[in-house]
């Protein structure tokens, strides 16, 4: 591995921690779709500041984009304020129009120049180390490490400080209004920051899949756990194994580098969705099973329950009855038995069967249940 | 002469241009209704973006760049992007916001990974693919028009057929449950037909801006009337217009791409509607909120004037 891969990882990493940090309270605030429309609208803000500043890596064009997306969340919600428009269409209508502006303002004024919206919107994390930071001469690494790294230490100030106010904003927000904290300056605040980070990051992985970047491992670490804090870290390592996956799946396989991180975050995804304790597919389909077979138990005992001690009781417990009486088949009554006899709910006399005090007593509750 | 003819060819692609391009509108814009309506004006975006996938891989897998080859590919990956989105979201607590912007990029990324792969082996044939992500209403022959012009139809006419089956489902899905309407197939049915309308737009409009075709002209419509028929026509109207006034206006000014000028002349109605629309409008709103104020005023004088009379 060069000197050059290394940087490429490096700097994948460092994107990927800063993204994943506000992404994290866009999914719980359902703002997600916030990071879409700020990573599209922001051309305009790009295009015009580069007209000002002539140069594509000025600090300018960052803060004017950032400008931009602010401004994005702003029309969104004036737009919405008008109550002609909901939410998902306001969102859906701005985000186009400002990248239709920026389109057009380059199409027409820029098309001479190093500034297309192919290298906009998809970006190219190989082409990250090229740019390079020199000062006096010595070279002291690519440019955008350093504007993530600034990046990533911006949001982790911002949450490490703020960290109580975001919590009770996004889960409580006429609380966190009535205890005096402004919920409207909390949320701008945090779209400054989605705007910058999705900003610094569009030079590297393009606009769509800062999305990626943002809304992937905060979804899938939504679903390993309920503390927030816990969201937050798992969210920071999802993102870094994301990110070391796909550069290696694009490094053996010679493909987009972003695309490849993108890919490896919905295979991830997928895997977590299975695996996952409590709430994966694979935990609820056996949770689904569980339940089928424990039901039929209690149904099973609570029957013989029903008719212990009586006269009928001798021709009720028997095996073969039970086809009958609880409309199961033979091969799925006789399981049931087994699993029954397994846990100690009813013993086998041949072909009988009597209620154990265990099995009473879960037969007891079920019915005052 | 040869001017002649060489005006005549000009003008032969910009009149076929403009007819795809107002198709293409009307199209997206009376099916946009209906995503409008059921506040999924965002799942044009995601299934546009992940189209990508569908189109590359339908290149890798065919060799051939006919568009509807490349249409079927795009309508089957956007397709199961849209039922990834749904099943995340009853299958788990993640939201419908977080699920979309999950399926759009992933996806978006996939196809990104496979156009890689397609420059990377070299294929001769491939130029041209990632218009599909910007689009180039340029490239619109007579063949997509009909295309455009078939698969449009059939989606229009299935809406006309289903008419009432549909409108029972985006205003009361509960209602339309209990009296033993299929609804599950209806919603599939008619985000099939969103993907139809989308991937049919995608080589004129592009990923990124096809969900504004979708959702402006709807949404234009909206402020104009509160009947679903009406707004089907109206939003048809309004995309097929700015169709032709996005592909006019940037066939005559330099350096003005087609799709992007779309899109804005569709904002333009949107926002013409919502300020002058009657009864919804801001203006309209705004003279209302004032006689409101002043009949209140002098209701207020008078009760102050003759305290009297006015409580007898």
């Amino acid at each position: 591995m060069t000197q050059d891969h290394l940087e490429i990882l490096l700097i994948a990493i460092v994107t990927a921690s800063a993204c994943a940090l506000p992404g994290v309270f866009l999914v719980l605030r359902r703002m997600t779709l916030m990071s879409d429309a700020i990573s599209h609208a922001i051309l305009p803000g790009i295009v015009l500041a580069f007209f000002l500043t002539h140069n594509i890596s000025s600090p300018l064009l960052i803060l004017a984009a950032a400008a931009t997306g602010v401004l994005t969340v702003v029309f969104v919600e004036l737009l919405q304020k008008t109550k002609l428009v909901k939410e998902d269409a306001a969102i859906g209508l701005t985000f186009p129009v400002l990248f239709s502006i920026g389109v057009i303002l380059i199409s027409r004024f820029a098309s001479n120049v190093h500034l297309d919206t192919d290298a906009v919107l998809l970006g190219e994390l190989a082409y990250a180390p090229l740019n390079r930071l020199k000062l006096f001469g010595y070279d002291l690494g690519p440019i955008s490490l350093y504007v993530m790294g600034v990046l990533l230490m911006l949001n982790l100030t911002f949450i490490l400080i703020f960290y109580k106010e975001l919590k009770l904003a996004t889960f409580d927000a006429s609380l966190a209004a009535t205890l005096g904290l402004s919920p409207v300056l909390i949320h701008y605040g945090l779209m400054t920051l989605v705007s910058m980070t999705t900003v610094g990051a569009f030079d590297a992985v393009g606009s769509i899949l800062v999305v990626a970047l943002i809304a992937g491992p905060p979804v899938t670490a939504y679903l390993m756990t309920d503390s927030l804090t816990r969201m937050l870290i798992y969210s920071v390592v999802i993102g870094c194994v994301n990110a070391v996956g796909g550069y290696w799946l694009a490094y053996i396989t010679n493909v987009s580098i972003a695309g490849a991180i993108a890919t490896v975050t919905f295979l991830v995804f997928v895997v977590v969705f299975l695996i996952v304790p409590n709430r994966g597919i694979i935990a609820i389909a056996l949770r689904h099973v569980r339940q089928k077979w424990e039901f039929a138990q209690t149904m099973l005992v609570i029957h013989l329950f029903n008719h212990e001690g009586l006269p009928e009781a001798q021709t009720e417990s028997e095996i073969a009855h039970l086809h009958e009486h609880l409309q199961w088949e033979p091969a799925f009554s006789s399981r049931v038995v087994k699993y029954a006899l397994n846990n100690r709910y009813v013993s086998q006399e041949a072909a009988q069967l009597t209620l154990t005090d265990r099995g009473r007593a879960i037969a007891q509750k079920a019915l005052v249940q | 002469m040869q001017f002649i003819s060489y005006l005549f060819q000009n003008y032969y692609t910009l009149i076929i241009v403009a007819i795809g391009a107002a198709l293409l509108g009307a199209v997206s814009g009376a099916l946009g209704t209906y995503a409008v309506l059921r506040r999924q004006s965002l799942l044009g975006d995601a299934i546009s973006h992940a189209a990508l996938p569908g189109i590359a891989l339908a290149f890798l897998l065919t060799g051939s760049k006919t568009p509807l080859i490349l249409v079927l590919g795009a309508a089957i990956a956007g397709w199961v992007g849209t039922l990834i989105i749904l099943s995340i979201v009853r299958l788990t607590r993640i939201k419908y916001d977080s699920a979309l912007a999950l399926v759009l990029s992933t996806f978006f990324g996939f196809g990104l990974v496979l156009l890689t792969f397609i420059q990377r082996t070299g294929n001769a044939n491939q130029a041209g693919l990632d218009t599909f992500i910007f689009g180039q209403a340029a490239t619109i022959l007579e063949r997509d028009v009909l295309i455009i012009g078939i698969l449009g139809g059939v989606a229009l006419v299935i809406v006309f057929i289903l008419w009432k089956e549909l409108k029972l489902l985006i205003f009361d899905e509960g209602f339309a449950a209990s009296i033993g309407f299929p609804i599950r197939t209806l919603d599939i049915l008619l985000t099939s037909l969103l993907v139809i309308a989308i991937v049919l737009g995608l080589q004129a409009v592009g990923a990124v801006l096809m969900s504004a075709m979708i959702v402006a002209p709807a949404v234009a419509a909206r402020q104009w009337t509160n009947k679903l028929n009406l707004m089907v026509v109206l939003a048809a109207g309004f995309g097929a217009f700015a169709g032709v006034c996005g592909t006019i206006i940037s066939s005559s000014v330099t350096d003005i791409p087609t799709g992007p000028m779309i899109i804005l002349c569709a904002a333009f109605f949107v926002s013409i509607s919502i300020a002058f629309a009657p009864k919804r409008g801001l203006i309209w709103n705004g003279i209302r909120q004032r006689k409101n104020r002043r009949s209140l005023k002098l209701a207020a004088r008078r009760v102050l004037e003759h305290p009297q009379k006015e409580i007898d």
